[in-house]
């Protein structure tokens, strides 16, 4: 029998429906504006998908509307409530929830991007998951594009004809910033999804080849550009990470390693480790654009300041992304925001991206 | 009897047969023969050496792993295979936009089907063909006056063995002047064809794509920051897949050759630009025509074709052997470059293919200089009409230059009926073959969202436009007030709904027989 994990965040999407922007701390504040919650309907339409394999499945589930609740009603006889809640849930209810999910076949959850912060927070890459878009912000690809859709896709995995997974990207944006009206999006971690393209947010970029069979080919590019006794200095990101792979090393996903010829120095460097190293070697850097807006600098790798830029220099800088990343940007540029204008000046204009093995692109970079 | 109606244009009655038939390895069955060959009589025997003449080295261990069928089942297998093919003659060729199916004419293929023509050797002395090196030789001066180049190579047999021609002639230009190791990279764009990315790579260059600007034409400046002193060409469509015509172009070959690069010109379709542009007058210095697009000889669905290569004088030297010269009197094969250590040696044996050479050959005779501009000129405007009645449409939308006019096809956008509906360019490419038409997406990856891209050429008439026009608009009233039935297509075709799961997976992908039976089995 497989075990399915549901987390409905009962609160996801109230912001929205009167023009609030997203729900974080302002649920009493939507609800007073006349907000419903509609967060479980969209959770029912992916669950009736699973209705044919109910009998096999055991549900995990948390009390009440968390999901508990939606699992009797559409009549699976096999539910096991792991966590309870009490009066109205926060965030911190989502996190023990899915941590006392760990260990299940697949974990569907109903809410929108900060929900998956609280998944990722919880489970990290140890549980595959799948995102059923419920709430205001929908900008992680960690979704499927429609609640049907997670639910087909949950059905294809549970029923094993879908059997590759690939890390996709938890980012999030600044409500308090949004709502000001100004857009900033940061990358928070990397949950483990289904891979199958055509279910998923950001999934539409038919390619003859995956996405991780082309950070495959970029990773055996850079690796053929590295010079010896050089330090490489490596960003966060999932196409870096392959890189990394195929160098046999260790890696933190969400910070900045260090490498020289081929073999670990240090790991997750803070600025200040940095710009200490920097004096010890000519050193360069490698970094993919994170966090669905394109963003080369800034957002999340902050360490990478505009003082590490500005040693290092533009020529030293390596731009790793697949195809179906740059895709996804639809002509628009390669951001970056450290806070410094002199670096951000001095990396913006052209930049040749490595998006295969000895095929670039060529990509500006700009700081809006 | 009552009165045929005729009122709708679809045809919803189409259903095509669909046989379910295994592939003919499946169907071999140990012992089996198609014919019995009697053993040689004693005396033949003892006159020939057999397979005795064969050097040790060269007799196969076993017998060849091919299927034992007899013949009624092999006519069956093929037979059914048939009926399941959507061929040019049984429906309106539009929806394959890229690759410029127009009719071609069946005198053509008769002329190629002739005796003299269908059993004449390539090794046959020369003095035996000279008619048909008289027609190679004037097709290749044709060629030359429609691009503006000076010498032509028939022997690529198809569109990518061109473009590796292409960037041969760059590589084997770089050699004799001693800068192939700097001048690795070849620039090129996203909508240009695949291939003018891929061939190049199999030559060894590096590739550096450009994205297009707003308006669709490659990205200027993108260009300026790419050229360098390892710039070895550029490679590029014009029109791209887009339709948007690139009238800059000069700019881009005037500024490549200041930094000592290469223009080549990907005119595997040139239907839109015949007697309009021409690739030297662009500034380019080789390009490449298929004879089985614009030149009607025609696909041959991955059978023999042609990819006519040509260049200026200056490059010349290095085009594959032989060519085809004349001495005034008589017509010869003219091995010259051969001489050249630089030239690029064979692209495939022998001169092309030389019935497509012939079929190309009667199609430009037939239309003359006037009939080629005319071809250009209505297959833009049939583009065009169909491009104007299909933008009234509210699902979709073609990128760029809004309101301008394409060329000869155009690459559209179905996000808007994919947003509103769930329906994607897919499931409509499926639900048209219901109809028994074609239709085509785009070449991968998709650079445009939802991409249908869809080229008239010269050949349908405005009945044959508007009924394609007129099916497309059914299933995009079926995708609004029905989208399952769309999406869970098709119905009466014998395409099937693909499980793409793991396509894009290399370590899945089985492309022998023997290698599915490795894998899977």
């Amino acid at each position: 029998m497989k075990h399915l994990g549901l987390i409905v965040n009962p609160i996801a999407g109230m912001g929205g429906s009167v023009g609030l922007k997203g729900t974080d701390g302002v649920a009493a504040e939507a609800a007073r504006l006349g907000a419903v919650r509609h967060s479980g309907d969209r959770a029912e339409k992916a669950l009736r998908e699973l209705l044919p394999i109910k009998d096999d499945l055991c549900v995990l589930c948390a009390s009440g509307e968390m999901g508990e609740a939606l699992a009797r009603k559409l009549g699976f006889p096999n539910v096991q409530v792991v966590y309870r809640s009490e009066g109205e849930t926060t965030a911190d209810d989502t996190i023990r929830a899915a941590r006392a999910m760990e260990g299940a076949d697949l974990l569907l959850f109903a809410g929108g991007d900060g929900t998956a912060r609280n998944i990722y927070e919880a489970l990290g890459e140890k549980t595959v998951a799948i995102g059923i878009p419920a709430g205001v912000k929908i900008h992680s690809p960690v979704y499927a594009i429609r609640p049907e859709a997670a639910g087909k896709l949950a059905l294809r995995y549970l029923e094993g004809k879908c059997r590759r997974t690939q890390e996709a990207e938890v980012v999030d944006i600044d409500e308090a910033a949004y709502r000001d009206g100004r857009v900033s999006t940061s990358l928070y971690g990397y949950l483990m999804i289904p891979d199958e393209r055509d279910y998923m947010q950001h999934g539409k970029a038919p390619s003859p080849v995956s996405e991780h069979a082309q950070q495959e080919s970029i990773a055996c590019d850079m690796v053929e550009r590295m010079l010896p006794d050089t330090y490489y200095l490596i960003g966060p990101g999932s196409t870096t990470r392959t890189l990394m792979d195929e160098m046999g090393l260790p890696d933190t996903l969400i910070g900045v390693d260090l490498v020289c010829n081929k073999k670990i120095v240090q790991m997750d460097l803070s600025e200040q480790e940095i710009l200490k190293r920097l004096s010890e070697k000519p050193t360069h850097l490698v970094l993919t654009p994170t966090g669905g807006q394109g963003y080369l600098l800034g957002r999340g790798n902050q360490q990478l300041s505009g003082r590490v830029v500005k040693k290092i220099g533009k020529e030293n800088i390596h731009v790793l992304a697949t195809k179906e990343k740059l895709f996804h940007l639809m002509g628009r540029a390669l951001l970056v925001d450290t806070g410094d204008e002199e670096a951000d000046r001095l990396l913006c204009g052209y930049t040749r991206v490595i998006v295969s093995y000895h095929e670039e692109q060529m990509c500006r970079i700009a700081t809006e | 009897m009552k009165k045929i109606d005729r009122s709708s244009k679809v045809r919803t009655g189409f259903h095509q047969a669909k046989w379910d038939e295994p592939v003919i390895f499946e169907l071999s069955k140990h012992g089996e023969r198609g014919i019995l060959v009697n053993k040689a009589d004693p005396k033949v025997a003892e006159a020939v050496e057999g397979v005795n003449a064969l050097p040790e080295f060269l007799k196969r261990k076993e017998a060849p792993a091919l299927p034992e069928i007899s013949q009624p089942r092999v006519l069956r297998h093929y037979a059914r295979l048939a009926q399941e093919t959507l061929g040019a003659d049984v429906n309106i060729e539009i929806g394959q936009g890229t690759c410029t199916v127009k009719y071609s004419p069946k005198v053509n293929d008769q002329l190629a089907n002739l005796p003299q023509m269908r059993e004449m050797h390539p090794l046959q002395d020369e003095s035996t063909c000279q008619g048909i090196m008289e027609i190679m030789y004037n097709t290749g001066k044709y060629m030359c006056e429609i691009s503006g180049m000076d010498r032509f190579s028939f022997q690529p047999s198809g569109g990518s063995q061109a473009i590796l021609g292409m960037a041969s002639l760059v590589y084997a230009y770089y050699k004799s002047r001693g800068e192939e190791k700097q001048r690795n990279e070849i620039i090129t764009t996203i909508y240009s064809h695949p291939s003018d990315a891929a061939a190049p790579h199999v030559k060894g260059f590096k590739i550096i794509y450009l994205h297009p600007d707003e308006n669709g034409y490659p990205d200027y400046e993108a260009f300026k920051a790419a050229v360098n002193e390892h710039t070895a060409a550029f490679f590029v469509a014009n029109p791209e897949d887009t339709g948007v015509y690139n009238k800059n172009v000069l700019k881009f070959t005037k500024l490549l050759h200041e930094a000592g690069g290469l223009c080549a010109y990907d005119q595997a379709n040139a239907n839109g630009l015949l007697g309009v542009t021409r690739a030297r007058d662009a500034g380019f210095d080789m390009c490449f025509f298929n004879l089985h697009k614009t030149f009607s000889t025609p696909h041959g669905c991955g059978g023999p074709a042609c990819g006519a290569v040509g260049c200026s004088k200056e490059l010349e030297k290095f085009l594959p052997a032989p060519l085809i010269g004349f001495d005034g009197e008589k017509y010869f094969y003219d091995y010259e470059t051969t001489n050249n250590p630089s030239a690029i040696g064979k692209i495939r044996e022998f001169n092309g293919v030389a019935p497509v050479v012939l079929k190309a050959y009667a199609w430009i005779r037939s239309m003359g200089p006037d009939g080629l501009y005319q071809v250009a000129k209505t297959a833009v405007l049939n583009n065009n009409y169909m491009f104007k009645k299909l933008m009234e449409f509210h699902c979709v939308d073609a990128p760029y230059i809004p309101g301008k006019q394409r060329i000869e096809q155009c690459r559209y956008t179905l996000e808007t009926l994919a947003k509103e509906t769930g329906v994607g360019t897919a499931d409509v490419q499926r639900r048209m073959m219901d109809f028994g038409m074609h239709y085509w997406q785009s070449h991968h990856p998709y650079y445009v969202p939802e991409p249908m891209t869809l080229e008239p050429t010269e050949t349908p008439s405005k009945e044959d436009i508007d009924e394609y026009i007129e099916t497309l608009k059914y299933v995009f009233d079926e995708a609004y007030n029905d989208p399952e039935k769309v999406k869970n297509a098709p119905y009466q075709s014998v395409c099937h709904q693909l499980d793409e799961s793991n396509m894009d997976d290399p370590a899945q992908w089985a492309v022998t027989w023997r290698c599915y039976l490795k894998k899977f089995q």
